[in-house]
C-alpha cells in the first residue's frame, strides 16, 4: 500500500483521500517513510518537516470527517523549495548565511497551499539564492539525480525536481528566473512550469531577480502541475507586480490536452533552437517528439526569433545587476549571520566579513559581476543596453504569436551532466539556460514536459505561450503525456 | 585584452562590501573576464532606438488603501537578528570615537 501511494499521483491521491479509501495521515507518512528510506542518497531535502507535515495532515482528517468541504488537493504532500518563507520552519536559500533562521511570516505561496489543505512536508535543496543549474552551489552539498546518482538534478531547484522524480512527493513548489524549473524537470523527467511573470505571487521569496522571479509547480503529470498551478496562482495585493486578473484556465487545458486531440494547434518550432547549441541526443528526441506532435493533429510551422542568441548575454547582465541589488539586504544586522562582532571591527567591516564569510563563490561572481553592470560608465553598454535587448526579444515573442498559438524548443541543451563537469568554468554551467531564458525575459509561461530519453537519460520539450495564456501549455503537454511513455527511473 | 582587470574586481568587492581573499580575487578575476566577454555581445545588437524594458508587466505606481493592518511584532521582527538590545538591532559602533 504505501509504495503504492508514493508513486500515485496528486490527483489520485486527493481522489483516495476523497472517498474515504486512504487517510491524509497515511498517505503523508507513506511519504515520510520514503523520505527516510532514499533521501540520504538524494538529498533533495534540507528540512523535512514531520511533526508540522502530520499535525496538517491531521487537520485535514478531522475538517474531512466533520463533513467540510474541501479543496481538490486537500490532504496531498508538497515539497517547497527551501527559498520561500515558511513560518518558524527554517529558510535558507540554500546559503549559510541565512543558516538556523526561522522566517516569522509564510510567503503567499505558501500560505495558499497551507489553506487548500497541502501538507508541507519540508523544503527542498537548491542553488544558493537561486544561481545555478546543477545544486552544487548548495551550501549544504549538491541533490542527486534519481535516474544516475552521480549526476546532477538540475538547478536552481535540484532538490523539488529529485523529490518528485524519487517519489518524495507527488507535488513541489519551484522558483523560475532563468529555467530554474524547467531545466531541472527536463534531466530529472518531471514536468515542470513557469507560469507567466505576475500570475503567481512573490511575496515571501527570498528576492533573486525581481523582475524574472516566478514561482510555479513541479509535478509527475501535467494535470498534477495544472491543479497546483490553480492552487497557487492569482492576484495577490502584497506584490506590486502581481497580475490582477484569475488564474486561466489550466485545470480545464489539461484535461481537454489528455485526448491527445491538437488538431488546428498551430505549433512554432523556433529556428534558433531547433538544433544548434543542443547535444545530438537531445536533438533527436526532440525530433521524434515534434513528429509525435504532428501525428497529434498540430500544424508544426518555422518561426524565426533571431533575437534569442542574445537572451543569454542579456540575461547575465539584468540578473546578476538585480541580484547585486537585492542581495545587499543581508548585511548582518537583521537576521542571519554575523561575522567579526568582537569589538576591533566596524560595522561596514562586520558586513564586508560577514558577507564573505556567508555567500558561496557563485553568489559573490555575480554581485561582483552585476555590480559591474550597473556602475558609472559601464551602465549603458551592459546593463542599458541588455534591457534594450529584452524589448527585442518581446518583440520577437509578439511577432512568433502572430503565426502559432506555442513555441517549442528542447529545454535543455544537453542531458544530466557528471558532478564537477560544469563547476571550473562557469560560462558553462549558464549554457544550460539558452533555451529557458527568453520566456523569462518576456515574462510569458513556460512548461517542460518529459519527451524520451538520451542514452538513458530524459529529455525535456519545452513548450512557450503568450502572456497569460499558460493553458496552452498545459494543453499541449497533456496530449503528449497521452501518447509519450511515462519516464520511470531505475528503482533506488 | 582583458573585460576587467584584477584591480578592478577588487575595487568593486569592496563597493559590494565583500571581504575577498588575494586567492578569490585570483579566480574571480579571470572568471569573470570570461562571463564579461560572453555577455559583451549585447552590444553587437543595433538598438540605439529601442526602448529598455525592466519588467514584463504593464503596471506602474499600484496602490493600495492607507488603512492600518497588523504587522510583525516587535519580538518577531527581532526574532532572527544575530543581537538584539533594548528591543532594538545591535550593531558595532559606527561613529570612531573622538580622541
Amino acid at each position: 500500500m504505501t509504495t503504492d501511494l508514493v508513486r500515485s499521483s496528486a490527483a489520485e491521491l486527493a481522489g483516495l483521500i476523497a472517498s474515504g479509501e486512504a487517510s491524509a495521515v497515511e498517505v503523508t507518512r507513506a511519504h515520510l517513510d520514503r523520505i527516510g528510506a532514499i533521501d540520504s542518497r538524494v538529498h533533495a531535502f534540507l528540512h523535512v518537516d514531520d511533526e508540522g507535515a502530520l499535525a496538517a495532515a491531521a487537520d485535514v482528517d478531522a475538517r474531512r470527517a466533520a463533513g467540510e468541504t474541501l479543496g481538490p488537493l486537500a490532504g496531498v504532500p508538497i515539497a517547497v523549495k527551501d527559498v520561500l518563507t515558511t513560518k518558524g520552519v527554517p529558510t535558507t536559500a540554500g546559503s549559510k548565511i541565512l543558516e538556523g533562521w526561522r522566517p516569522p511570516y509564510d510567503a503567499t505561496i505558501v500560505r495558499r497551499l497551507r489553506e487548500a489543505g497541502l501538507v508541507i512536508l519540508g523544503k527542498t535543496n537548491m542553488d544558493e539564492f537561486a544561481m545555478g543549474s546543477s545544486t552544487e552551489y548548495s551550501a549544504f552539498g549538491p541533490t542527486r539525480n534519481p535516474w544516475d546518482l552521480d549526476r546532477i538534478p538540475g538547478g536552481s531547484g535540484g532538490g523539488s525536481a529529485a523529490a518528485v522524480a524519487a517519489y518524495e512527493a507527488p507535488l513541489a513548489i519551484g522558483t523560475d528566473t532563468g529555467g530554474s524549473i524547467r531545466q531541472p524537470g527536463a534531466v530529472t523527467g518531471t514536468v515542470g512550469a513557469k507560469p507567466t511573470y505576475g500570475g503567481t505571487s512573490r511575496y515571501g521569496l527570498i528576492a533573486f531577480s525581481s523582475s524574472l522571479d516566478t514561482p510555479g509547480p513541479c509535478a509527475r503529470t501535467i494535470e498534477d502541475a495544472a491543479l497546483l498551478h490553480a492552487v497557487i496562482g492569482g492576484h495577490d495585493p502584497a506584490d506590486s507586480t502581481s497580475i490582477p486578473a484569475p488564474v486561466p484556465p489550466v485545470v480545464e487545458a489539461a484535461r481537454e490536452g489528455a485526448s491527445g486531440d491538437l488538431a488546428g494547434v498551430r505549433v512554432g518550432l523556433v529556428r534558433q533552437f531547433a538544433g544548434e547549441g543542443a547535444e545530438p541526443g537531445v536533438v533527436a528526441v526532440f525530433r521524434e517528439t515534434v513528429e509525435a506532435l504532428v501525428k497529434l493533429g498540430a500544424e508544426v510551422v518555422e518561426v524565426s526569433c533571431p533575437h534569442f542568441e542574445y537572451a543569454l548575454p542579456a540575461y547575465y547582465l539584468i540578473a546578476p545587476s538585480e541580484a547585486s541589488s537585492n542581495l545587499a539586504r543581508f548585511d548582518g544586522v537583521r537576521y542571519g549571520l554575523r561575522v567579526g562582532d568582537d569589538g576591533t571591527h566596524s560595522l561596514e567591516e562586520v558586513m564586508s566579513l560577514t558577507r564573505d564569510a556567508g555567500f558561496g563563490p557563485e553568489v559573490k561572481r555575480r554581485i561582483i559581476l552585476g555590480t559591474f553592470a550597473l556602475s558609472s560608465g559601464y551602465y549603458d553598454a551592459y546593463y542599458g543596453q541588455a534591457q534594450k535587448v529584452r524589448t527585442l526579444i518581446g518583440r520577437d515573442f509578439a511577432a512568433a504569436f502572430e503565426q502559432a498559438d506555442v513555441l517549442i524548443a528542447p529545454t535543455t541543451p544537453f542531458v544530466a551532466f557528471p558532478f564537477g563537469s560544469r563547476t571550473g568554468d562557469p560560462y558553462q554551467m549558464y549554457l544550460a539556460d539558452l533555451f529557458t531564458i527568453p520566456s523569462n525575459l518576456y515574462g510569458g509561461p513556460a512548461i517542460s514536459v518529459p519527451c524520451g530519453l538520451s542514452d538513458g537519460l530524459p529529455v525535456g520539450l519545452q513548450v512557450m505561450a503568450p502572456t497569460m495564456a499558460d493553458d496552452r501549455m498545459y494543453r499541449i503537454g497533456a496530449a503528449l503525456e497521452s501518447v509519450v511513455p511515462q519516464l520511470v527511473p531505475p528503482a533506488l | 585584452m582583458a573585460a576587467i582587470s584584477r584591480e578592478e574586481v577588487a575595487h568593486l568587492a569592496h563597493l559590494a562590501r565583500l571581504a575577498v581573499t588575494e586567492e578569490e580575487l585570483d579566480t574571480f578575476a579571470g572568471q569573470l573576464d570570461v562571463i564579461l566577454q560572453a555577455v559583451a555581445r549585447v552590444g553587437e545588437v543595433a538598438a540605439a532606438d529601442i526602448p529598455p524594458t525592466s519588467h514584463s508587466v504593464p503596471l506602474t505606481n499600484v496602490l493600495r488603501e492607507d488603512v492600518v493592518r497588523p504587522g510583525l511584532t516587535r519580538e518577531e521582527a527581532l526574532s532572527g537578528a544575530p543581537d538584539a538590545e533594548d528591543g532594538r538591532f545591535r550593531v558595532p559602533r559606527i561613529l570612531e570615537e573622538e580622541s
